[in-house]
């Protein structure tokens, strides 16, 4: 088992509007029995956060194509993707890319 | 398991860049991003020294990075340029008002002076108006076509030599996808164009043409720039939607997918036979357009008669009545009075 997990999550570009527009949430992620990665993290979003229209966050099992998302400020395409392994404390910002001015 | 930036080898990397796949920290890719735009606006010889260049500005994302970018080189590379930003109020409450208070701010911020111009002082209807009578289908079709020739009319009043706007490279590439699927050949020869309406016009330039989306938001999120992002409340616009859709899925499957259309796009050549439409002036206005009347015109002088179709659709035959002041027959204003919601 591993011990639950405190995260800052930020969603911004137009992504806050999926979650009531409010951009920050502090959020823990309940103990379970395999380490929590973006995967998971996706799943639990898609459970405990997005009210609506999942579909504009969530594809399959990633995020949807124009989403783009950081790990501690660093583009996740770096960080291994849906495969990195969060860690207590991590800070991640999804930001849309598909809304216009 | 922090990468180190390919370019400096001493930072730490905080992203890949979709257009060469290099891993690049914060500040070697700021300098990149800056350096292709200035290599982007070199090599098409955007500018000239002295010009006074007007930067369409929406509060969105793509024109508050381009206002930040052209103010940034024209101070290192001394373009010379007088910039100065344009912004268009559709009036749309719950909109655009929140957006303008974006651009009054970047004003402040950049130390950019700005004009203002709206639907309701040029053509005497808000967008709130319009759709009130045209319903939600048409709509957009009303703000396209006001927009550009109100973006136009603010800098005639300024003065400017150019216009820029934001573009981006996805931008130009979903153009091209939706011109190629409405077979609009015209369009589809013109739309990669970096310069285009040299002739009459106001001459319009797309400095981000070559710019990633992706890079576009990182750069506004990395140097904290101040932006605004909504949709408009009135544009479902579906059509689109699925092309930009699928473009962001090829995106995903190969980064490079944007620049191959575009490409495509700058080398495609048009058979000699296709008829394209010869360009003039409007009669009433003096707006280019290869009708009698601009669409604009059209489109208002349907507003004002309580017959917003007229604008929608083909309606070339009846441009010399309208010109004449003459009365349309019964059928006529029976086809285009009815609106389908």
């Amino acid at each position: 088992m591993v011990a639950p997990i405190n995260l800052q999550l930020e969603f911004g570009g137009g992504a806050e509007l999926l979650f009531d527009g409010v951009k920050k949430h502090h959020v823990t992620l309940p103990s379970q029995s395999d380490p929590w990665d973006i995967k998971h993290l996706l799943v639990w979003i898609k459970d405990n956060l997005l009210k609506e229209r999942s579909e504009l966050f969530i594809q399959g099992d990633t995020v949807r194509p124009g989403i783009l998302v950081l790990v501690n400020d660093a583009d996740w395409e770096l960080m291994g993707e849906l495969d990195y392994k969060l860690q207590d404390q991590d800070n991640i910002v999804f930001i849309s890319t598909l809304h216009g001015g | 398991m922090p990468i180190n930036c390919s370019s400096c080898e001493t930072q730490r990397a905080v992203l890949r860049r979709p257009k060469t796949g290099h891993s690049v920290c914060k500040e070697c890719f700021f300098r990149a991003f800056e350096e292709e735009i200035h290599h982007t606006i070199v090599s098409a010889q955007l500018f000239q020294p002295g010009e006074k260049v007007g930067i369409g500005a929406s509060g969105g994302k793509d024109s508050t990075v381009l206002a930040h970018v052209l103010k940034v080189l024209n101070e290192r590379y001394n373009y010379g340029l007088e910039l100065i930003l344009v912004s268009v109020d559709e009036g749309i409450s719950g909109y655009r008002d929140d957006s303008l208070e974006t651009v009054k701010r970047n004003q402040q911020q950049y130390e950019l002076p700005l004009k203002i111009v709206s639907y309701q002082e040029l053509y005497g209807w808000t967008m709130d108006q319009i759709v009130k009578q045209v319903g939600l289908k048409n709509n957009c079709t009303f703000c396209g076509v006001f927009r550009r020739q109100a973006l136009d009319r603010g800098a005639m009043m300024l003065g400017v030599n150019k216009i820029c706007t934001g573009h981006n490279a996805d931008d130009i590439a979903e153009t091209v996808l939706m011109n190629f699927l409405r077979g609009d050949i015209a369009r589809l020869r013109r739309c990669t164009a970096i310069t285009t309406g040299s002739e009459g016009a106001i001459p319009r330039c797309k400095p981000l043409k070559y710019a990633y989306e992706k890079e576009i938001v990182l750069y506004a999120y990395f140097k904290k720039l101040d932006y605004f992002s909504t949709e408009c409340i009135y544009s479902p616009n579906a059509y689109r939607g699925h092309a930009r859709a699928f473009l962001k899925d090829l995106e995903a499957l190969r980064p490079s997918a944007i620049m191959d259309i575009i490409h495509s796009g700058e080398n495609l050549s048009v058979k000699e036979d296709v008829k394209m439409p010869v360009q003039g002036t409007c009669t009433r206005c003096g707006y280019i357009s290869s009708q009698g009347l601009c669409k604009a015109c059209v489109l208002l002088e349907g507003l004002n008669r309580g017959l917003p179709k007229l604008g929608i659709g083909k309606h070339h035959k009846l441009h010399h009545k309208l010109l004449a002041q003459e009365p349309l027959s019964e059928a006529e204003t029976r086809k285009l009075k009815s609106i389908d919601f």
